[in-house]
Formats: structure tokens, sequence, C-alpha cells
């Protein structure tokens, strides 16, 4: 049972033009929660600071202002805390082209992880929950996707195992940025399942990343919205997609292709 | 490969004069183990007609436009069929004969291409006003310095970028005004068929929605035909006339958008559709499968759907649509 608040968390960046410099505040003042079992979408236009949420939530950058709390403690500084907090919060990668060693075995990026984050186990335990992840990922037969290098697997089967390696150190918290914008279309919605299935199984809490409202609508409980560092609005999935209340969550919504409403005017 | 009897009522036909014809045409990789890329296709482009071609990686969708517009290279062999371009002026041609002087002369003036990636097809070292003047002064080599720079401008503005950007380089440029650069080149010589490969792809959804936008006006404006290839098939039900529907090769489903989404015939074209989950209507398929319903876990905050409701089209069950 793990769960993760963010408390008004902001984080600027130093932009240097020329002799001079300023501050871009990427996310401004931002709170919220992950608990375990929960799923939350956060959406927005490119540069408007998800990935940059996604950063601090992973300790790859440090906030400027505000906390981060794991189970109510604040994260330990030096290595041995950070390593703590990386078994507990883990990474799903947007293109599973470039998240994986091609230089390495489908095994080889799972074992790591468990290696890592469990120290004890044998070698032949290791093995065993390998080819567990593998099959819980629905990649059959587990031995021989085990033995292949990410050069021989398709795009989706890519992405299970990137969150097969996710899921191997036993985490309670699960980012997933953009999980499968870079996915054809007729497998997204089998990631996605899959990944809804693994929550429920692991009780995970999910921070799923997308501008894609439809999915976010479908694939979570809550959703907010974030334009330029800022949480415009957020509510429940229904609400926020069905009666959005901010400007920009309107201009989002209209933005999205639909086909229905073309088909309105088409009858009209 | 198309239905026999039901092609005309359910809108697989064109709707006016042809602008673009294309006849059985295959193409074939020709590697170790020949790969069959296009096979069969046959499509006519009505003029001013925007035609969507779906479908996912590998499908041959954007083999099938680097043959419309001679761009194949080999390995690469068109083994059969004819693809006939037919002028406003009254004249065809013959796409698959065309050749040298000619074909050069062809390409851009009457079929222009935006390509995929295009956010990347710009040439990173010289200006935009240069790159566009260039299609010009290829094109038209009797056309004054002072008259290429004019051009170059209202292209521009044409696109909704203003013309002080001229001077501008790709790298200072966003990616969607990279994009409209990309359009306004293609449209230079007011081409009468316009093929767009994914033109969209790269874009956040609030750049795409304008970039689709200016596409439509300057249709209705220009005049010109689209062949719209993408793989997200909700982009184009809103945009195109027709919708054509390609797996392995073929095409497997072509219609008018409304009859495609609201009776799709072909197994493909269902599994495509229910792949989208809908935005504001309630799609049965897309449901977080196994919602433990069992047990009040803590995501019981949102009702849950019936897991084994199939998918479905039917537009009266979307009456909260665009409320």
């Amino acid at each position: 049972m793990t769960t993760i608040e963010l408390r008004g968390v902001t984080k600027d960046y130093r932009v240097r033009d020329g002799m001079r410099g300023s501050t871009l505040r990427a996310v401004d003042d931002v709170s919220l929660v992950l608990e375990p079992g929960r799923t939350i979408a956060l959406v927005g236009q490119s540069g408007s600071g998800k990935s940059t949420i996604a950063k601090m939530l992973l300790q790859l950058e440090r906030p400027t202002a505000g906390e981060i709390l794991l189970d109510g403690k604040p994260v330990p500084r030096g290595r041995r805390g950070r390593h703590a907090y990386r078994g507990q919060v883990q990474m799903v990668f947007q293109d599973p082209f470039a998240s994986l060693n091609p230089y390495h075995t489908i095994g080889h990026h799972i074992a790591r992880p468990i290696q890592l984050h469990h120290p004890r186990l044998s070698r032949a335990e290791v093995t065993e929950r390998v080819h567990d992840l593998l099959r819980r990922v629905r990649l059959h037969p587990a031995a021989t996707f085990a033995e292949r290098r990410p050069h021989e697997l398709s795009g989706g089967q890519r992405q299970r195992a990137a969150i097969a390696r996710a899921l191997a150190p036993s985490p309670g918290i699960l980012v997933a940025d953009e999980p499968v914008s870079m996915l054809d279309v007729s497998i997204r919605l089998g990631v996605l399942n899959l990944l809804g299935d693994l929550q429920r199984q692991e009780d995970l809490g999910v921070l799923y990343i997308t501008h894609d409202l439809a999915t976010a609508r479908h694939f979570s409980d809550e959703i907010l919205v974030m334009y330029k560092g800022v949480i415009v609005e957020r509510g429940p999935a229904d609400d926020v997609i069905l009666n959005p209340k901010h400007e920009y969550t309107r201009l989002l919504a209209a933005a999205a292709p639909n086909p229905e409403r073309r088909l309105a005017e088409l009858s009209s | 490969m198309t239905a026999p009897t039901t092609d005309r009522a359910r809108g697989a036909a064109p709707t006016g004069p042809v602008v673009l014809t294309i006849d059985d045409v295959s193409v074939d990789y020709l590697v170790d183990e020949p790969v069959h890329a296009v096979r069969n296709v046959s499509l006519e482009l009505a003029r001013g007609e925007v035609l969507g071609l779906a479908g996912e990686s590998g499908c041959g969708k954007s083999t099938l436009a680097y043959a419309v517009t001679r761009l194949l290279k080999p390995p690469a062999l068109v083994t059969g069929g004819r693809i006939e371009f037919h002028s406003r002026e009254g004249y065809a041609v013959d796409l698959t004969a065309i050749r040298g002087e000619d074909l050069r002369q062809f390409r851009w003036d009457k079929v222009a291409m935006v390509f995929q990636g295009a956010m990347n097809s710009l040439n990173p070292v010289i200006n935009v006003q240069a790159q566009l003047e260039d299609v010009f002064s290829t094109h038209r080599p009797e056309m004054k310095k002072a008259e290429r720079r004019r051009r170059a401008g209202e292209l521009l503005e044409r696109v909704g970028v203003d013309r002080a950007r001229l001077k501008a380089f790709p790298h200072e440029l966003s990616g969607g005004m990279r994009q409209r650069v990309m359009i306004a080149m293609a449209l230079a010589l007011e081409p009468q068929v316009l093929i767009m490969d994914e033109p969209t792809t790269a874009l956040d959804v609030v750049v795409q929605r304008e970039i689709l936008d200016e596409i439509t006006r300057l249709r209705d404006e220009l005049g010109f035909a689209v062949v719209f290839i993408t793989h997200d098939l909700p982009l184009l039900l809103e945009i195109s006339d027709r919708i054509a529907v390609m797996k392995e090769g073929r095409i497997v489903e072509l219609a008018d958008a409304r009859t495609l989404y609201t009776r799709p015939q072909h197994e493909y074209t269902r599994t495509l559709l229910s792949s989208f989950p809908s935005l504001t209507g309630e799609r049965g398929a897309f449901v977080r499968t196994g919602v433990d319903t069992t047990v009040p876990g803590p995501a019981a905050g949102r009702s849950t759907e019936e897991p084994d409701q199939g998918p479905d089209h039917d537009p009266d069950e979307h009456e909260e649509a665009d409320a």
C-alpha cells in the first residue's frame, strides 16, 4: 500500500536568453494524491508541464517549492533513500522503441530491477519472477520472450515488456507517460486494459499522462487538466469531460476529433 | 476488391468529376521474400473531395501515396495497374508512363504532397523564404524575383503564418508553424491533388485542430482534392467525404464517412472503430473490463458499465454528445 502526495509543488527552470536569464515556471503550485487502486489522468497540451510532474514524481527533478510525500513522509535525500523510493515508484515511458536497450534481452531488462531491489533472491528465483512477470503481461511463452531482444518484438509487445520491467521491483505507484500514443490504434486498448488489469491485481496507484481526452475519461477515476503549469480543472472523469467548467477544458474537448459531432452536422 | 451490389447506396462511388484514377495498382518490394505492399487497389478521387485513407503501420497506405507521386525507389516496384490524372483543363496524364522532364514538371504542379514527419522535412540551414521561392524558381523559371518574393509572402499568410516569419529558419518555428510552412509549400503551384501523409501525427490536439480547420478552409477556397492518410479514424470521420480502409495492402472497405461510421461492413473496420473510445458517448467496447463490481473497491466512485456490451455505433445512443 503506497500513497504519494504532491503538496503545493512548484518547479522553475532557468532559461538563458543571450546575456540575460529568466525563469520559466513549468509547474505552479500543484497538489495531488495518488492512492492504491485509483487512476488519475493528467491531460494538457504539449508544454503544459505534465512531464515535469512525472519527472519530479520519479525524483529525476527536484521541486523548487512544495513537498512530495511518500506515505506521509518526505522523500529521503541521499542514495539509499532514493533507491528505496524508486522501488515504490516506477514509470512506463512513451516510446517502447527507445526505452528498451537493443543490446539486452527482454529477460535482462526485467531481471535487473528485480536483482537491484531484491538482492537476496537466488538466480533461479529471479528467473522465475521474470517469467512470471512476462506471463502476467501476456507474453507467452515467457521463456522464449525472455531470450529475445527488443527488435524481435512488435511495438505492442515491447510496451508490454516495458510494463513488466516497471512492475519488476513491485512498486505501489506507476507513472505512465503517454503509454500508448506510439502504438497502432488496434492494440492501444489492449495495452490500456492490460494496465487496468494489473492495477487491480496489484492495487497500484496510477498516474496516466496523456493528451487523449477520450482514453483519459474511460481509463481513469479522476482527471486533472493542466494548462501552463497550473491545474485549471479537476474532478471525477465523467464530470470533467461531459460538463467542463474551465475554458481550457472546453477548448481541449472541442479540439479532440469527435465523429458524433460530424454525424450530427451531416444529419441536420 | 469491392463489395458488389451495395456500393452506390453506401456512397462508395465518387460524386463528381474524377481527378485521379487508381486502377488495379499493385506494388511489391523486391527483397529476399518479395513483400506485396499494395495489392490490386482501385480508387477514384473526385475533384475537390477529401478522401481518407485509414490503416495501421505497414498496411501499404504510404506506399500507395508514393506510387501516385512516383516517388518509389527500388526495391519497390509498381507491378501492375494504371494511375491516371485528369487535369482540370481536360487532358489526362498516365502517371505510370510519364518520365524524365515531363515527370519533373508534372510533380508538385498538379499533384503535391505533405510528407509524414513534415516537421523534419524542411532544410534546417536555409530560411523559409528561400525554400518557398525555390518551388517557383524550379517550376516557374520565367517568374521575376520580386514576384517570387511576393508570392512566398502570400503563401505564408494563406496558411496563417505572419509574413514577417519569411526570414525565419525552421528551428525558430514551432511544430505547428513548420507544418503550416510545409502545407504552404505544397500549395505553392495550386495543385489539383494534395496528398497528406499523417500531416498532424506529431502535433498535440489543439494545434492539430487548427491545422485541420486550415486545410478544410483552403480546400473550400482553392478546390483541390485531398487524400488524407492517417490511422486516426475519428479524425478521418470528421474531415473526409469518403473513407477507404486499408489492410495488408488491400482496400477492405470504401464508403462515405457517415455510412462507414454507422454501418461498417468489414470486420476490420469494426475493430478499428471500436479501438477508439468515444469522448462523450457511452461506447460499450471500451470499459475498464473486469472492474471489480463484486467488491466495492476504492475505485467504486465511478459507475461501471456493462462489460459485455458489444461495440455499438448507433448514433441514437449518443444523445449527450456535444451538450
